[in-house]
């Protein structure tokens, strides 16, 4: 994860060389109909992104993409071969072609999508650098936090932007720097600091193990661009674009109101976008080698992207990160998937 | 004079000298210094045990399938409860989870078998553990036989993951050891110079960069038609890692022989092979086994080592199973259960090297 990166740029700056040669198979769509599963990389475990419930299924935001790409090739959002990865070796293993959907909270960067071989296909999460503050303090905003002691964990990123941050706004701060997550949560439980900082996906994680979380308050305020998303092999523009429209068609679900419950009744809807989405005006899938009902096999099995990221990290999980700006376009967010014509 | 022509009758020893007040007394104390010792070491173990069986017992809970049947005052056992299964098989898909019993079962029959010195057959059983067992093993874990489903080795985890890695790991180290060991004490000087390279090689490199290469690095040499599973994968290199090691407590076994043994048994007009195997090897196995074991248990400690390169063995599901935000903060119960498991598995093969010992006692031990 982020304070695996610096490891993470190592191991890529080694790879660079080689990404070039690993882009063997180009048909990868032909190859996964033929094996009957989709090979996703997952993470080796990440709270609301990534995890395997108490029946071993893998749930998720990350798992969800993994499953949307399965029902729209396939037509089955379970026929998924879920490989989990850890940071070093995630771009690896899509470049050897152990996995061909990288979906596990990968921060899109320009040295990551341009010389690694690899190409993002989008954003199914925009997270960032937040903090989190004890009640009782009485903040709200992040330019109030001036002289305050700050848990951190080291060697991450986090760690230098936050100085910059403070530097930037001519402000001090006291890092309390500590090796791990728990650690970290630690410090802050045992009163060491004002304030935890860590990207938001993670405040939140964090906060749940507090023994008061509700003494405990996540500022909006972000401070850092981390875009996650899912990542393929570069030279199969085919699967890109499936990989790509995939996630698209669960944004345009939740704009046009399509939900995995009602997808059944809204293909008879007069709306001429949601006719187009659920393959009764015309074959969007033909495009990518897919079934008109490409859409319509997503929606109705994994549900739009309301539905996945209420169910994983929404206010229907234990996590209760708020839409913020995941929220969609013509709703205060940057969520905005191209309309599908 | 009186002569007392009577034995005097044999009487108890005085009552200060015995029972559990005189061992009290003597040992605990015997002296100012002592006493307040006992003292101090009594108190320090109150503050230690009442808390802990408080937490793990008095106000554990017990009973319940999620998050909000726990008090959160003592240890939440529930989580480990409801997650016992996948610690155990991992991802492995709960339907073919009788698969993995029969496994586990012929397993701990074998191994029941091997250790209880009555029952016969012993290298009849050895034969089948180490030919048979294997493929049968294969054959039922990974399916695609006899109208098995296939489960791909992804999904293989937890406990059955680690007593995986570690037998084969220790099956696999202890012959090449042996080979390695006899190599390097070898007069031919490229079958020396082969096994002392190879010896020095992958003990010079950490177990952790010998996983990392054969998972991350090796795929990008190979073309991408052969792709090796990354279990076996993480098998070879760390049986080839394992080996390395047994082959330097072998060889410090061998070294102990003296050389008038080898010798005496040349002058019988025994060929190598025969000398190694009826005349030094016997006696030097027989003083490895604390070295030996030593090497097992370390061995099946490193197995936790996968994790960095993604696969999901005891500790690997342990971890992965609080990531799960329906179960975040119950990393101190989810460690305990691992180090337990782990404990009685070590804790067992260190009994059984001392009661080896015992067994094959002939003189030597001091």
């Amino acid at each position: 994860m982020f304070n695996k990166k610096h490891l993470a740029l190592l191991a890529s700056a080694g790879s660079l060389s080689l990404a070039g040669m690993a882009t063997a198979q180009a048909d990868t769509l032909e190859d996964t109909i033929e094996r009957g599963a989709v090979q996703c990389g997952v993470s080796d475990g990440l709270p609301g992104f990534s995890a395997p419930d108490d029946d071993g299924n893998w749930q998720g935001l990350d798992v969800d993409v993994c499953r949307a790409v399965a029902a729209a090739v396939l037509g089955d959002s379970e026929a998924v071969n879920y490989i989990s990865l850890n940071a070093v070796e995630r771009f690896t293993a899509l470049q050897s072609g152990e996995v061909d959907v990288l979906s596990r909270n990968t921060t899109w960067t320009t040295t990551r999508d341009t010389t690694l071989g690899l190409n993002f296909t989008g954003v199914n999460f925009y997270d960032g650098q937040g903090f989190m503050v004890s009640r009782d303090l009485g903040i709200s905003s992040a330019d109030e936090l001036d002289g305050a002691s700050i848990c951190i964990q080291s060697g991450t990123t986090t760690e230098l932007n936050l100085a910059d941050y403070f530097r930037a706004n001519d402000m001090e701060f006291n890092p309390i720097v500590f090796d791990t997550s728990e650690q970290t949560v630690g410090g802050y439980q045992a009163g060491r600091c004002d304030v935890l900082t860590s990207d938001t996906s993670q405040l939140a994680a964090l906060r749940i193990q507090l023994d008061d979380p509700e003494a405990s308050m996540i500022l909006s305020d972000v401070i850092s661009k981390e875009p996650l998303g899912p990542v393929v092999r570069q030279g199969d523009d085919l699967w890109f674009n499936i990989v790509k429209w995939s996630l698209f068609a669960m944004i345009n679900a939740e704009e046009y109101g399509v939900t995995s419950e009602n997808a059944e009744e809204m293909r008879d809807s007069d709306n001429p976008d949601v006719a187009r989405l659920l393959g009764q005006d015309g074959n969007y899938g033909e495009g990518m080698n897919l079934e008109a009902e490409w859409a319509y096999n997503i929606i109705s099995q994994v549900g739009n992207y309301a539905e996945s990221f209420e169910r994983n990290v929404g206010m229907d999980s234990p996590l209760e990160i708020e839409r913020g700006v995941n929220a969609l376009w013509n709703d205060g967010g940057f969520q905005y998937a191209p309309p599908i014509r | 004079m009186i002569h007392n022509k009577e034995t005097i009758p044999q009487r108890p020893a005085p009552k200060g000298t015995i029972g559990p007040v005189a061992w009290l007394r003597g040992n605990l104390f015997n002296g100012p210094i002592n006493s307040l010792f006992t003292l101090l070491g009594l108190y320090v173990l109150y503050l230690l045990v009442v808390p802990t069986v408080q937490w793990a017992f008095i106000d554990a809970d017990w009973v319940g399938d999620s998050r909000e049947d726990c008090s959160r005052v003592g240890a939440c056992w529930v989580f480990v409860n409801a997650r016992f299964s996948q610690f155990m098989y991992g991802l492995y898909p709960s339907e073919e989870y009788w698969r993995a019993n029969i496994v586990f079962a012929m397993f701990a029959a074998i191994i029941a078998w091997m250790v209880i010195p009555r029952l016969p057959f012993k290298r009849w059983m050895a034969l089948f553990a180490l030919l048979i067992f294997p493929i049968i093993a294969y054959v039922l874990l990974h399916g695609g036989y006899f109208d098995l489903p296939r489960v791909s080795t992804h999904r293989w985890g937890g406990l059955m993951l680690t007593l995986l890695l570690a037998t084969v790991g220790m099956v696999g180290a202890l012959p090449i050891g042996i080979v390695l060991a006899l190599g390097r004490r070898s007069n031919m000087p490229i079958v020396k110079t082969f096994c002392v390279i190879f010896i020095e090689f992958w003990r010079g490199v950490p177990l952790i960069t010998i996983l990392f290469m054969a998972s991350v690095m090796l795929p990008l040499f190979l073309p991408s038609e052969l792709s090796v599973d990354r279990l076996v994968r993480a098998l070879i290199g760390l049986t080839l890692f394992q080996s390395a090691y047994m082959a330097e407590v072998i060889r410090g076994g061998l070294q102990a022989i003296p050389k008038g043994q080898d010798e005496a048994a040349a002058a019988l007009g025994m060929t190598y092979w025969k000398r190694m195997g009826l005349i030094v090897m016997p006696q030097a196995l027989k003083m490895m086994i604390p070295g030996i074991v030593n090497t097992f248990i370390s061995l099946f400690k490193d197995t936790t080592l996968v994790m960095i390169i993604g696969l999901f063995d005891l500790l690997g599901i342990v971890q992965a199973a609080l990531s799960d935000s329906r179960w975040l903060g119950f990393s101190i119960e989810g460690y305990v259960f691992a180090a337990f498991v782990f404990w009685i598995f070590c804790f067992s093969m260190s009994r059984y090297s001392q009661y080896l010992e015992r067994k094959l006692n002939t003189g030597h031990k001091r």
